[in-house]
């Protein structure tokens, strides 16, 4: 254990240098997000065509938009390792004694805290833009944990389908295949309650509609959840965990 | 290690085999290589050298046939081995984002070095590499020799038994090239490490192998000393006469077929 923790810090350690040290990721991925809190939740905020309750539309799709961002950045992670992967990095990273697992762990990790800084940007956007936002450190933990949580989740996931399709063409045409149909079928800008039935359905088996749900509950005054939080992050947990054992058993083929 | 060489081979395959789909990439190899030897695989493009290289590394596991590396088998064992073993593959695959102290770093911790330990060989890895001024410049503004050498300066920290190196100087200038040949001497001459090395290169192949295997579309054609290969096919034959004649498809349609033979079992026994 001491050691599968060791090694994965090694590798988030290195993710987050390269981070860090090239931050224009970070900037252009806020750019969307942006847009979609001022331009689309503003004007819709004005038809009031949404039914969010007592919530402004803004404060209801705050959360959404945060947890949007994450699955967009995250599901292309894959794509960094099939770059790794043509680079020959799998490769070394693979002939050592590490543990399998703690290199998918490491890779899952450092993309939560990829999210932990777009969850900064989103704070600051939604701040700008007089959400109510909770700020009581409990709540603040929660969300990163939520955050960091969710993007594992779909950085594993995009790291399952890299595995799989093995080449950059290919695989961006499925991430754009997945992620958008993730989104709308899911509570992010609108409530499962005024969904068609065959969409909540959807909407119910999909990872995202609990990392929106624990974060609507947690992130914004007033904000409603319909699952309890011991439901959101079980199912989340329960994800992360399987598509972990998933990872770990295809993370290998890649440098065959 | 010295007592092992004389039960032991560093690295022996029995029967290797591995297929794509219907392809068989590598077909039934049987390869002794002893303890302290540099030993090149050659073969031209496609004949199944990096195949070779990544089933006795733990990358790909072997459709039959099975092999020893440092004594360890690469099926039931993977972990000895990789702990034994250090790669550089044919790609160059440091990481560019990182510095070159960073990416031996990673390596040490990967491999479990204690922080002491990693401190120290990575000092030294680096000074022995000639990398010493360059450790925190980022390994993109690095030159081809130099990323090479830290890969090396990578597959050495933990001191493996046994080198697979694939292709290393390919792409280097020819100072660059004598360099690495030379610091690959030096690693074989202080830790007595075996190394496994695939090249097109002859003036490598020559000056720096003990033995050599050529691969012709997944099998061995033939083994031995650089020397011997020669001679076994003519007075005034090259090391390009030997590739060209064993790498090629045309040993069996050769008039000196029997001849070939001839050196075949020669080059077996001395290998
Ligand atoms: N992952 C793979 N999937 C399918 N075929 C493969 C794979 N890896 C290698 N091959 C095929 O196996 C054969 C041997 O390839 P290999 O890379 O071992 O050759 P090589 O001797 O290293 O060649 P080169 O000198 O070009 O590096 C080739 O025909 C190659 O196309
Ligand atoms: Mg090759």
């Amino acid at each position: 254990m001491q050691r599968f923790l060791y090694e994965s810090a090694a590798i988030v350690e290195v993710e987050l240098l390269k981070l860090l040290r090239d931050p224009t990721e970070i900037i252009s991925r806020a750019v969307q997000p942006l847009l979609w809190l001022m331009v689309f939740g503003q004007v819709l905020a004005r038809t009031h065509g949404i039914n969010t309750g007592s919530l402004s539309y803004l404060a209801f799709i705050t959360p959404g938009i945060l947890a949007q961002s994450v699955l967009f950045s995250s599901i292309f992670y894959g794509i960094a390792i099939i770059w790794e992967r043509d680079l020959g990095v799998v490769h070394k990273l693979l002939v050592s004694p590490a543990m399998r697992s703690s290199l998918v762990f490491g890779k899952a990790i450092a993309a939560g805290f990829r999210g932990v800084i777009q969850t900064a940007v989103i704070y600051f956007i939604a701040f700008l833009m007089h959400v109510g936002l909770r700020l009581e450190p409990l709540i603040i933990f929660a969300v990163l944990t939520s955050v960091i949580l969710g993007a594992g989740i779909f950085a594993t996931f995009s790291l399952i389908i890299a595995c799989i399709v093995k080449t950059r063409e290919r695989f961006m045409g499925i991430g754009q295949l997945l992620t958008m149909p993730m989104f709308f079928a899911s509570n992010a800008i609108y409530p499962l309650e005024i969904m068609p039935n065959w969409l909540r359905v959807i909407a119910q088996i999909n990872p995202l509609t609990y990392l929106i749900d624990a974060l609507r509950g947690l992130m914004v005054t007033g904000g409603a959840h319909i699952h309890s939080y011991t439901i959101d992050f079980s199912v989340m947990l329960m994800v992360f965990v399987i598509l972990l054992f998933i990872a770990v058993k295809l993370y290998p083929t890649l440098a065959e | 290690m010295n007592d092992d060489a004389i039960h032991h081979f560093a690295i022996e395959t029995f029967d290797l085999t591995r297929r794509f789909e219907k392809m068989v990439a590598v077909d039934h190899i049987d390869l002794r290589i002893s303890y302290g030897e540099v030993f090149g695989l050659l073969g031209a493009n496609g004949a199944g050298k990096s195949t070779v290289i990544k089933m006795l590394t733990t990358l790909l596991t072997p459709s039959s046939g099975s092999a020893d590396v440092g004594g360890f088998d690469i099926i039931k064992t993977p972990d000895e081995v990789r702990r034994s073993i250090g790669y550089v593959s044919q790609l160059l695959s440091a990481d560019g984002a990182l510095t070159g102290y960073e990416n031996l770093r990673l390596s040490a911790k990967l491999y479990g070095l204690s922080k002491s330990d990693r401190i120290y060989r990575i000092a030294d890895a680096l000074s022995f590499m000639g990398l010493t001024d360059y450790a925190h410049k980022l390994v993109k503004n690095y030159s081809g020799g130099m990323i090479r050498r830290l890969e090396l300066a990578q597959a050495m920290l933990h001191r493996p038994a046994i080198l697979f190196l694939d292709e290393p100087t390919i792409g280097l200038d020819p100072v660059a090239r004598h360099m690495v040949w030379d610091r690959l001497l030096t690693l074989r001459h202080d830790y007595g490490m075996t190394i496994l090395i695939t090249t097109h290169d002859m003036e490598e192949a020559e000056t720096l192998c003990d033995n050599l295997a050529i691969m012709h579309s997944g099998k061995i054609s033939i083994v031995g000393n650089p020397a011997k290969l020669r001679a076994g096919l003519g007075e005034n034959a090259s090391m390009d006469d030997v590739f060209a004649y064993f790498a090629g498809g045309s040993i069996h349609e050769s008039g000196a077929f029997r001849e070939v033979e001839q050196t075949r079992h020669t080059a077996r026994r001395l290998g």
